[in-house]
């Protein structure tokens, strides 16, 4: 770890980890929050209102956390991936620009009104900065999926006189056929940890017996939109980055797959360790011919191994980008499972008072999270040795002149303020749950004067 | 059109400056000007909802250099390595500051992020000037096209610079001085009371520190920026610039004195406006000048592409009407003086 070049890997990887953590619930929440207010607004109902305001002070506390560990990430392009930024600056720099220009203006003038204006704005208008705010979010998304979306997959580029990449095609960079695909998948990543939250805290108010009628309704709203995104994770979003995955980066594939030998009719390893030394899977738990047939709709069709390819080809870190792919779709399995029960007993009029499934429900919140992680793990690992896939090396890339020494004293203040930032985050929205959707009962006790404020 | 980009991010950068500038201005006075809680949430009420807005405009000017000028965005950020990471750390605790102190109310949790606030925005009123002081004197660039500056060396300005020399340190001082007259009058404008009075009386005496300050580092720029001397020599309308400054300077005083708020804060708008695009003018054609001559980059080596910077042109003037708009909106809904009664709270409902 001591080559510039790693350290510098792991700096982003451990920021951008981190920052991810807030942006998929903002995401998935501001839908969310969507669905609550157009239910206020249909209704009529306070009930709904209360349900979204107690989901907005939430929301408040993610973005601000979103927002400090979003900085960081738009400067690190330039500080430590500067041969980077030069070279592909005028392409990839149209999109993160967009970004700033159409989503943050849009998302952080109208957050300030959604948390703070319901009584000037009035019922509509109020039910607007909730939609704008989702806009913002959902449209910030996109630009930076796409942004990514080109470091796997560049189009719409050519190689200028000096070396440098040039956009040819605007169009062609905004509607990556990549792009569009891995934003329908990560946005249904977010939510679903968006859903599992609100489940999981209205299973928590149900199994400990206090603001149940809230309970009820989080845990509704969860699970029904929960379902139909556990669904529509694996098919056909999720099918359909394997597949792109499998056309445009073979060597990608046989890695995450733990594939070491080219196999006609090559099977699915569920389980099973890879031995990159000695080129094997330990242990495996197969299902036979079954990869070639997700692949390619056929179950002989030839799956080319990792023993194809040079080995300066490879991914650096098969065993963990492995491990990555196989932790995402086998959660994505258990979401499936879980919504899916959940939604027959609801269905059938048993969700509230079924203990088991509550607790399930509650213990589940983190693992979208971790599925979501370990996601772009796959997603970034597999793409390594490229850093821009099949045009700039990762190794090519860093800033020239940051020496490993740098990098690492500031990947430990970074560590350092992050943990500080995850206590806070964890502590603040753990008083709101605990304050619950009813703050004008709390007001009534001591509380009152938490919220007295601005 | 590299030129009009140029032009652009440079607008774009004094917009962040003007706004943000004021946010960042009202957190430096902030334990100056407000003394009791009910006090220092008045000044934090004043920039409550529109500070992470503000904000925004550094990220937007950001993306927007990198995508038009990908190598002067790839040497600085990487150069000036250092100074940037302090920068996102006291960003990260400011923005904490603001939001997290109303959660909780306790005899330490209020001092805590108070003290937090203000040291964070007084330390990056400070950074933000060194930055530009550097920007202005030049930075090592060598045949590489890169550079590393280290925090400081010897504080003199030679082959050896570092971040931190006696010329940055006084514009940084320099932009202390008036990013606190600015929030000043902007803390004034939105308060009432003690505070308002306060302020008043604070951005007066930073006005007197801003003009000595301001006549000491324009003369010394004439003097180690040959580029400037050579512009306002060649084209000497330029000089509308600094006396958009000179005039908004005097406005400040003067409005002050009359206790007209609103003109007094939009005078000091003036000030900063003109000071930036002096600098602007004066370095013009280069976007980076370098302690050797020699490897300085200029607009036409650092920009990107033509085909990319025409079509960025279409979506950033659509963009930026949008964002006007909302700001607009937000600066309406948001006009006149805060209000902050115990009765009032934070989530309006
Ligand atoms: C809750 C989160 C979640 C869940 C349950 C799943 N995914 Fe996923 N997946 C993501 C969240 C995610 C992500 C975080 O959104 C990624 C990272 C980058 C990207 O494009 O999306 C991703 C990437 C990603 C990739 C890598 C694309 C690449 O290498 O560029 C593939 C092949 C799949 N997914 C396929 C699946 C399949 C077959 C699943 C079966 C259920 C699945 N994902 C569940
Ligand atoms: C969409 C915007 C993103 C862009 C433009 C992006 C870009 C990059 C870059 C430049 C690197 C460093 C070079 C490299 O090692 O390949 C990197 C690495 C990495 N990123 Fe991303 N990333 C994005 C999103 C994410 C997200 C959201 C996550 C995780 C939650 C993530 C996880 C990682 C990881 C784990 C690495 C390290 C891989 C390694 O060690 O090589 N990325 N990414
Ligand atoms: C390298 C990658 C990334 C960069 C440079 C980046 C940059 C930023 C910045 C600067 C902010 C703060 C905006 C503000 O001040 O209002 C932010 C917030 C946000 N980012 Fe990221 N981001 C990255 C990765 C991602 C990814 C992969 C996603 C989603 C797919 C994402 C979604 C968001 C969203 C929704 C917000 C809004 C507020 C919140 O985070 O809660 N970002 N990002």
């Amino acid at each position: 770890m001591g080559q510039a070049v790693d350290v510098h890997r792991l700096h982003f990887a451990f920021t951008v980890t981190f920052h991810y953590i807030f942006p998929q619930l903002t995401m998935g929440l501001a839908l969310l929050l969507v669905y609550l207010k157009t239910k206020a607004l249909r209704t009529g109902d306070e009930h709904y209102h209360r349900a979204a305001r107690f989901w907005a002070r939430i929301f408040g506390i993610n973005f601000a956390l979103g927002v400090v560990t979003g900085i960081p990430m738009e400067f690190q392009f330039g500080t430590n991936w500067a041969t980077f930024s030069k070279a592909a600056g005028g392409v990839i720099g149209q999109t993160l620009a967009m970004e700033g220009v159409f989503s943050f203006f849009l998302e952080s003038s109208f957050l300030g009104l959604f948390l703070f204006g319901e009584s000037k704005l009035g019922r509509v208008g109020h039910w607007a900065a909730a939609f704008l705010v989702f806009l913002g979010s959902w449209l910030s998304g996109y630009l930076i999926v796409a942004t990514d979306a080109w470091m796997q997959h560049p189009a719409g580029y050519r190689i200028g006189a000096d070396g440098a990449i040039e956009l040819s095609s605007f169009w062609s960079l905004l509607l990556n056929k990549w792009a569009l695909w891995q934003y329908a998948h990560t946005m249904l990543g977010a939510v679903q940890t968006g859903c599992f939250v609100m489940a999981g805290v209205g299973a928590f108010y149900l199994l400990t017996k206090r603001d149940e009628v809230y309970g009820r309704t989080f845990v509704r709203g969860g699970v029904l939109v929960g379902t139909v995104a556990a669904i529509l994770q694996l098919f056909p979003t999720g099918d359909m980055q394997g597949k792109l995955v499998a056309y445009n980066q073979q060597s990608t594939l046989a890695a995450m797959e733990g594939l070491f030998e080219s196999q006609a009719g090559a099977p699915l390893a569920i389980l099973g360790q890879p031995d990159v030394e000695k080129r094997k899977l330990d242990n495996p738990l197969e299902v036979p011919n079954m990869l070639s047939f997700l692949t390619y709709r056929q179950w002989r069709a030839n799956i080319k191994g990792l023993s194809d390819f040079p080995q300066t080809e490879w991914p650096d870190q098969i065993p963990l980008l492995y491990y990555g792919y196989h932790v995402m779709v086998g959660l994505g399995t258990i979401f499936i499972a879980v919504m899916v029960l959940a939604s027959l007993l609801e269905w059938r009029g048993k969700l509230y008072d079924s203990r088991w499934m509550l607790w399930l429900l509650m213990l589940c919140v983190p693992l979208p999270y971790i599925a979501n992680t370990a996601g772009w793990m796959t997603a970034e690992l597999g793409r390594q040795p490229w850093l821009i896939y099949g045009l700039m090396r990762t190794a090519s890339g860093i800033s020239p002149r940051v020496a490993a020494g740098n990098a690492w004293f500031t990947l430990i203040g970074f560590m350092g303020m992050y943990t500080v930032l995850a206590m806070l985050w964890l502590f603040l929205i753990y008083r709101e749950i605990q304050l619950g959707p009813e703050p004008s009962e709390h007001l009534q006790k001591d509380h009152a004067a938490v919220l007295a404020a601005d | 059109m590299g030129t009009i980009w140029f032009w652009l991010v440079a607008i774009m950068i004094a917009i962040y400056v003007l706004l943000d500038g004021f946010d960042l201005g009202a957190g430096a006075i902030h334990l100056l000007v407000a003394k009791t809680d009910e006090e220092r949430r008045q000044v934090l009420a004043s920039i409550g909802p529109v500070w992470d807005g503000n904000e925004v405009w550094l990220i937007a000017a950001g993306g927007t250099l990198y995508f038009a000028f990908p190598t002067l965005y790839a040497s600085a950020f990487s150069g000036f390595y250092l100074p940037l990471m302090i920068v996102l750390w006291l960003l990260i605790l400011r923005g904490a500051s603001i939001e997290f102190r109303n959660h909780i109310k306790s005899a330490v949790w209020h001092p805590f992020w108070d003290f937090l606030f203000c040291a964070s925005s007084l330390l990056l009123a400070v950074f933000l000037g060194t930055a530009l002081g550097n920007v202005v004197r030049g930075v090592p660039l060598d045949a590489s096209g890169y550079f590393f500056e280290p925090l400081w060396t010897n504080f003199r300005l030679g082959d050896e610079t570092g971040i931190l020399d006696w010329y940055t340190i006084l514009v940084g001082v320099l932009a202390l001085l008036a990013l606190m007259m600015h929030g000043g009058l902007w803390v004034q404008m939105k308060t009432s009371g003690e505070v308002n009075a306060r302020a008043a009386r604070l951005a007066g005496r930073a006005w007197w520190g801003v003009v000595v300050l301001t006549a000491l580092v324009t003369a010394f720029t004439f003097r180690i920026q040959q580029q400037v001397r050579e512009n306002f020599t060649t084209w000497p309308w330029g000089l509308a610039f600094p006396l958009v400054a000179v005039a908004g300077i005097a406005g400040v005083i003067f409005e002050l004195r009359k206790h007209d708020e609103c003109k007094a804060f939009f005078a000091s708008c003036a000030y900063l406006t003109g000071m930036l695009t002096s600098v602007v003018f004066g370095v013009y054609p280069m976007v980076l000048p370098a302690r050797n001559p020699v490897y300085f980059l200029t607009v036409a080596t650092a920009k990107a592409g033509d085909y990319g910077l025409k079509i960025g042109l279409s979506w950033w003037i659509l963009g930026i009407i949008l964002a006007a708009g909302y700001f607009a909106y937000v600066y309406r809904s948001f006009e006149g003086k805060v209000v902050v009664d115990k009765e009032s709270h934070r989530y309006g409902d």
